[in-house]
C-alpha cells in the first residue's frame, strides 16, 4: 500500500464537488447543474437548453430541487451554476409536480396534432410529455390557432401553434449563425417567432434551427412528409460537400436518401451543419444520375454495358500510351474517398501517366501542407488568427462559424486581409483591405505597424490560407503568406482549399509527379493538341476551371476523354466513355478534410443502377489494360493505402475514424519563401476583378437539388455604390464588362462591402456565363465597365 | 411609408450617441419614428435596424413587444374610451355609441379624413372620475356625450393644437443633451475597475 503525502495531492481549482440524488458528481466551475447531470444516469427534461448555446431559462422545464439552509428550494436547472457541496435532486414528488405543472401547461397551446407531424416519434415534448407529463390535461378551452406553415424561407417552414418559444431557434440564428433574422415578436399569449415582414431567414445556416427544434414547429422542405422517424435507417458518416469535414447522420427510408442531420464533435461542426451539405443529398436521389455506362456512337451517348465501356477505355488508355506516355492526364478525384484516389493513383503509377491534378487552377501548391500546419481546434484558441483566404462564409461555413465563435466569445482576435468585406468582417479585429495582386505589400506594410506587433506577441498566431481570388495569379496569396511567416516566423496555417477531400486526393498522389505540370499546364498542353486522352475523375472543368476559352480549346483538341461521373455535365457530354460513379453515401471509405482528419463516409443506400465506387472502377479498368493493382476488397485496399502512404500511417485506428477522425501525420519540412511579383498599376478607368464563390452557386450537387436550385442567383457584377454613379446607371442595370475584345452583358448593383476602383463577380452563377473573362495567363484581370448605349 | 427625415436623423444620431452601444438607442428612437409618420412603417424599422446596427426582425421584435407602437396608419387624434368598472358604470358604453354615431366608424376604426382612430381601452387610473377617455394620451375627465362633441369640434378646427399635438409626439420640448454634457457611459464589457464601493477600502 502506498501513502500519499496528502499535501502533495493536487486538486484542480476549477473542480466542484456536487451531489445529484444522492450520488457524488465532479462538475467544473461556471457549468450549471443540467450539464453536471448530463454526465450521470439521471435525465432531467429539457427543452431549451442547449449544451452549444447559452443558457436563457425560457421553458422551465428543467426544474430541480437544490438544498439550501432554509431547505430545498425549486430552481431552473440550466440556470443554476455548481457550488461546492451543492445537493441537488431530481426526480422528488415536488419536482414531479412542479415538472408536470409545466408540462401541463406547455401543452395547453400544443396542437396534438403528432400523428400528421414530422417530428412524431422523435419529438422531446411528445417523449418528455410521457416521461415527465401529468398523462392528462385540465385545459378544456379552444387553443390558439394560427395560420398552418409558413414559409419563413426557401427551405424552412414555420407552423407557430406548434411553438413552445423556447427560444432555441432564434438563439441559433442571433448567437450562433450571427444571422438573427428570426425574432420573438408581440408579447403574452401573442407571442411567436416571426421574420420581419417580406424579409425571409435566408440564413445559409437555418436548417440548424430544424435540427434544434424540440417539436415540430420548425420542418424542412426536403423532409416534409418524406417518412416516419421509426422507418428510418440510419449511419454516421463525414460530409464531403467541402473540406471541413462535419460529422453527419444520413437517414434513409426505402433506400432513399430523406434527411442529414448533423452530429455534435467536438474537434469539428459541434453539431451544426451549413444548408447546402445539409440538403444536397437531393442530387444523390436525381433522376439525372447517370445509372449505366455511355459510350459515344453517332447519335450521342448511347447506353452499353461495363465491359464494353471499360474494354473501349482500355483501348484509348493504351492507344493513347503507345503514343506518348506523356499524351494522357487525369484531372479530378478530390470529390470521392481516400481509397478513391488512392486506386487512381496507384493506377496512373502503374501506367506511367504523371500528368494527374486533382486541383482545378482554383487551389494553392501542395507544398502548403508542408508547412507548421493547425487545425481547427488550435486554429480557434489562438490567440490571432490571420485570414488570407476566400470568404469563409461563403466557402466552408462551418469553419466560418468556427472562428466567429472564436472571436465572439473566446479570446481570438481575427486580422483579416481581404479584397472585399467577407461573412467575417464584421467580428474582425482588424480588417485590411488591398487590391487583388497587392496583398504581399499590404501585408508587409500593416504587420510592421505597432498595434499589430504587440498583438502578434500575445500567443499563438494562426494563418487561414487559400485561394481568395480566381482572377488573380495563386503566386500572390503564396507571397502574402511568405511576408506573414517572415514577419511571424512561429506562425501556423489553416490550409483552406475547395473540395471534400483535396487534402487526401493529393496526400495518395493525385497531384502533378515527376515535375510534371499542373491542371492549367495539363489543359494549356492540351489546347496544342498533346494530350490524346484526358480522364475526368468527377471533374468538370468547364465549370471548374476559371478560364472557359482554354478548357473549350483543350477539350477540342483532346481526341478521347473518359469520365467517370455521376451527372452528365457540360464537360463530359462529348466524351468517349462515361462510366457511372458511385455517389456520397452509396460507398464506404475514409476522407480527409482541410486540417488533415482523416474519418469514415459510410455506405446506406445502394448505388443508383450499375454505378461503381471509384476504385472499383480503377482496379477493373486496370485489370482491361493488363494491370493488377492487387485490391479485391475496399478494406485490401484501405490497409495498402496506410501502409503506402506515411501520411495515413496513423490511421489503423478504426474506432477513432468512425468517430472524431484520426488526424494524419505531417512534417512541417517546408518554408515558403517572400516574393516580388511585378504587377502592372490598374488603369484608372478599369476595374480590378475579384471572382469568388458564393454558397449557392451552378454546383452540381446543387442544381440537381430540387430544394436548392431555386436559391441560385443569376450572375451578377457587384461595385462600390460611388463607382456605381461614376458609370451613370442605377442598380440593377445590364452593363457591358468586357476585358479587350470579349464582352459580357450582365446587371450591376451597388455593394458598399466592395472597394472603389474593384468589381465583386460571384464565379458560377446561372444566366450570363463569366468565365471568357477570366484570362488564367493573367496576373490580374481588369475590366471595362460600361453603359449599353 | 417612410425613412427619417433629415431632420430627425439629425435628431437620431444625437440620441445614438447617448449610449454606450447603439442599440441601446432603440426605443427612444421608435418613438421617433412614431412622431414622424404617426406609426412606425416597415421601411423606418428598417431605416433604424441600419442606424443602429441589428437586422429589421430585430427591430421588429422589440417594438412589436409594446402595445403603444402602431404599425398601421393611425389617426391624427387617438381617442380611447375607457370601458373598465368605474367608467362603465358611469355610462362609457354610451359615450363609445356617441362617439361611434358622431365619428361615423366603429370602435377600432379610423374616420376616412385620417383624423380620429377610435378605441376601446382598459382601466385608465382615473376611476374617481369616471367616466374618462384619452385623446392622444391626454385625459378628459367626468365625460359626457356633449364633451365629445366638443371634443371633436374643437380637435377639428383645431382650438386644441397646442395642448393635444398628433398621434406619435410624446412631448412638445425635446430633451437636447449637448456632447459635452452627456455623462458619457462607457460599455460594460469595456469597464475594467471594479465600482467603488468594492474597491476594498470599505468593510462589506
Amino acid at each position: 500500500m502506498t501513502i500519499v503525502d496528502p499535501e502533495k495531492i493536487v486538486v484542480d481549482p476549477n473542480l466542484v464537488n456536487i451531489t445529484i440524488n444522492d450520488k457524488p458528481v465532479v462538475a467544473r466551475k461556471g457549468e450549471v447543474i443540467i450539464a453536471a447531470a448530463d454526465r450521470t444516469d439521471d435525465f432531467i427534461p429539457r427543452f431549451c437548453y442547449h449544451p452549444r448555446m447559452s443558457s436563457v431559462g425560457m421553458c422551465r422545464q428543467c426544474l430541480v430541487e437544490v438544498e439550501t439552509p432554509r431547505g430545498p428550494m425549486m430552481v431552473v436547472s440550466c440556470m443554476t451554476p455548481v457550488a461546492e457541496g451543492q445537493i441537488v435532486r431530481t426526480a422528488t414528488d415536488n419536482v414531479k409536480k412542479a415538472q408536470e405543472g409545466v408540462l401541463e401547461l406547455l401543452l395547453a397551446n400544443h396542437p396534438l396534432d403528432c400523428p400528421v407531424c414530422d417530428k412524431g416519434g422523435e419529438c422531446p415534448l411528445q417523449d418528455q410529455a410521457f416521461s415527465h407529463g401529468p398523462g392528462e390535461s385540465r385545459f378544456v378551452e379552444e387553443k390558439r390557432h394560427y395560420e398552418k406553415p409558413i414559409a419563413i424561407s426557401d427551405i424552412v417552414y414555420l407552423d407557430r401553434e406548434r411553438c413552445i418559444l423556447c427560444d432555441r431557434c432564434t438563439r441559433f440564428a442571433d448567437e450562433v449563425a450571427g444571422d438573427p433574422l428570426i425574432s420573438f415578436t408581440s408579447r403574452g399569449n401573442d407571442t411567436q417567432v416571426m421574420t420581419f415582414p417580406e424579409e425571409p431567414f435566408s440564413s445559409y445556416f437555418s436548417g440548424n434551427t430544424v435540427q434544434i427544434c424540440p417539436v415540430g414547429a420548425l420542418t424542412a422542405k426536403p423532409y416534409r412528409f418524406k417518412a416516419r422517424p421509426w422507418d428510418l435507417n440510419e449511419t454516421e458518416t463525414t460530409c464531403t460537400s467541402c473540406s471541413v469535414g462535419c460529422r453527419i447522420v444520413v437517414q434513409s427510408s426505402r433506400d432513399e436518401l430523406v434527411r442529414f442531420q448533423g452530429v455534435d464533435v467536438d474537434p469539428v461542426n459541434w453539431g451544426w451543419l451549413c444548408d447546402r451539405g445539409r440538403y444536397n443529398f437531393e442530387s444523390v436521389n436525381s433522376t439525372e444520375r447517370i445509372t449505366t455506362p455511355l459510350i459515344k456512337s453517332d447519335s450521342g451517348l448511347v447506353q452499353s454495358s461495363w465491359s464494353v465501356a471499360l474494354d473501349s477505355a482500355a483501348r484509348i488508355i493504351r492507344h493513347a500510351l503507345a503514343n506518348n506516355a506523356d499524351s494522357v492526364a487525369i484531372l479530378g478525384g478530390a470529390r470521392g474517398t481516400n481509397e478513391d484516389a488512392f486506386a487512381w493513383a496507384m493506377l496512373a503509377d502503374e501506367l506511367k501517366v504523371n500528368q494527374r491534378d486533382s486541383q482545378l487552377g482554383d487551389g494553392l501548391t501542395p507544398e502548403i501542407f508542408n508547412l507548421a500546419q493547425a487545425t481547427i481546434d488550435e486554429t480557434c484558441a489562438a490567440s490571432t488568427i490571420i485570414l488570407l483566404s476566400p470568404d469563409l462564409k461563403e466557402e466552408l461555413p462551418v469553419l466560418y462559424l468556427r472562428i466567429r465563435d472564436a472571436a465572439q466569445k473566446r479570446k481570438s482576435r481575427i486580422i483579416e486581409f481581404s479584397s472585399h468585406d467577407s461573412g467575417l468582417t464584421p467580428y474582425a479585429w482588424r480588417s485590411v483591405a488591398f487590391e487583388p495582386g497587392r496583398q504581399a505589400q499590404v501585408v508587409r506594410e500593416t504587420l510592421e505597424t505597432k498595434d499589430m506587433q504587440e498583438q502578434i506577441q500575445r500567443g499563438e498566431v494562426v494563418v487561414v490560407v487559400g485561394r481568395a481570388n480566381l482572377a488573380e495569379n495563386e503566386a500572390f496569396t503564396l507571397h502574402a503568406l511568405g511576408e506573414v511567416l517572415h514577419a511571424i516566423p512561429n506562425a501556423k496555417i489553416l490550409p483552406v482549399l475547395r473540395r471534400g477531400n483535396v487534402r487526401g486526393a493529393v496526400a495518395v498522389g493525385l497531384t502533378p509527379q515527376q515535375n510534371s505540370g499542373d491542371a492549367i499546364d495539363i489543359l494549356t498542353k492540351a489546347a496544342a493538341g498533346k494530350i490524346d486522352c484526358l480522364i475526368l475523375l468527377g471533374a468538370n472543368p468547364l465549370a471548374d476551371v476559371a478560364d472557359s476559352i482554354l478548357v473549350k480549346q483543350a477539350l477540342a483538341q483532346i481526341r478521347n476523354v473518359i469520365s467517370i461521373d455521376t451527372f452528365i455535365t457540360s464537360s463530359n457530354q462529348n466524351a468517349d466513355v462515361v462510366l457511372p460513379a458511385a455517389a456520397f453515401a452509396e460507398k464506404n471509405g475514409t476522407t480527409t478534410n482541410l486540417e488533415g482528419r482523416v474519418s469514415n463516409v459510410t455506405q446506406q443506400i445502394t448505388p443508383r443502377g450499375t454505378s461503381r465506387p471509384d476504385w472499383m472502377i480503377a482496379t477493373e479498368l486496370g485489370l482491361s489494360l493488363g494491370i493488377d493493382l492487387g485490391v479485391s476488397s475496399l478494406d485490401e485496399l484501405h490497409q495498402k493505402m496506410i501502409s503506402a502512404i506515411p501520411e495515413f500511417a496513423s490511421c489503423d485506428n478504426e474506432a477513432a475514424i468512425q468517430s472524431d477522425g484520426v488526424l494524419m501525420i505531417h512534417d512541417a519540412l517546408a518554408t515558403i519563401s517572400r516574393g516580388s511579383k511585378v504587377l502592372v498599376d490598374r488603369n484608372s478607368y478599369d476595374y480590378r476583378l475579384i471572382v469568388s464563390r458564393t454558397m449557392y452557386d451552378a454546383a452540381q450537387s446543387t442544381i440537381t437539388s430540387n430544394s436548392l436550385v431555386g436559391i441560385i442567383t443569376e450572375s451578377t457584377i457587384y461595385v462600390h455604390p460611388l463607382d456605381l454613379a461614376r458609370i451613370g446607371v442605377v442598380d440593377g442595370t445590364n452593363i457591358r464588362v468586357g476585358v479587350d475584345e470579349i464582352n459580357i452583358v450582365l446587371p450591376v448593383r451597388a455593394h458598399s462591402g466592395i472597394h472603389r476602383g474593384t468589381a465583386w463577380l460571384p464565379y458560377n452563377h446561372t444566366n450570363v456565363d463569366i468565365r471568357p473573362l477570366l484570362n488564367i495567363a493573367a496576373d490580374v484581370i481588369d475590366v471595362r465597365i460600361e453603359q449599353i448605349k | 411609408m417612410s425613412r427619417l427625415s433629415e431632420k430627425n436623423l439629425v435628431i437620431a444620431k444625437e440620441i445614438i450617441a447617448r449610449y454606450p452601444r447603439q442599440k441601446s438607442a432603440l426605443i427612444p428612437l421608435l418613438h421617433l419614428a412614431q412622431e414622424q409618420s404617426g406609426y412606425i412603417s416597415k421601411d423606418a424599422m428598417v431605416h433604424l435596424g441600419e442606424l443602429v446596427g441589428v437586422t429589421s426582425a430585430e427591430v421588429y421584435g422589440t417594438a412589436s413587444f409594446y402595445e403603444m407602437f402602431r404599425f398601421e396608419p393611425i389617426g391624427k387624434y387617438l381617442i380611447n374610451i375607457c370601458g373598465t368598472m368605474s367608467c362603465a358604470l358611469m355610462g362609457a358604453e354610451e359615450l363609445m355609441h356617441h362617439a361611434e354615431k358622431r365619428l361615423g366608424v366603429k370602435a377600432g376604426g379610423t374616420t376616412q379624413d385620417g383624423m380620429f382612430t377610435l378605441a376601446h381601452a382598459e382601466c385608465q387610473a382615473a376611476c374617481t372620475e369616471a367616466p374618462c377617455l384619452q385623446v392622444n394620451y391626454r385625459y378628459r375627465l367626468r365625460v359626457t356625450p356633449a364633451d365629445i362633441d366638443n371634443l371633436i369640434d374643437d380637435l377639428q378646427t383645431g382650438k386644441l393644437s397646442d395642448e393635444i399635438p398628433a398621434h406619435g409626439v410624446l412631448s412638445k420640448v425635446r430633451q437636447v443633451i449637448p456632447a459635452d454634457r452627456a455623462v458619457g457611459a462607457i460599455a460594460p464589457e469595456l469597464v475594467t475597475e471594479s465600482p467603488v464601493w468594492l474597491n476594498g477600502k470599505a468593510a462589506l
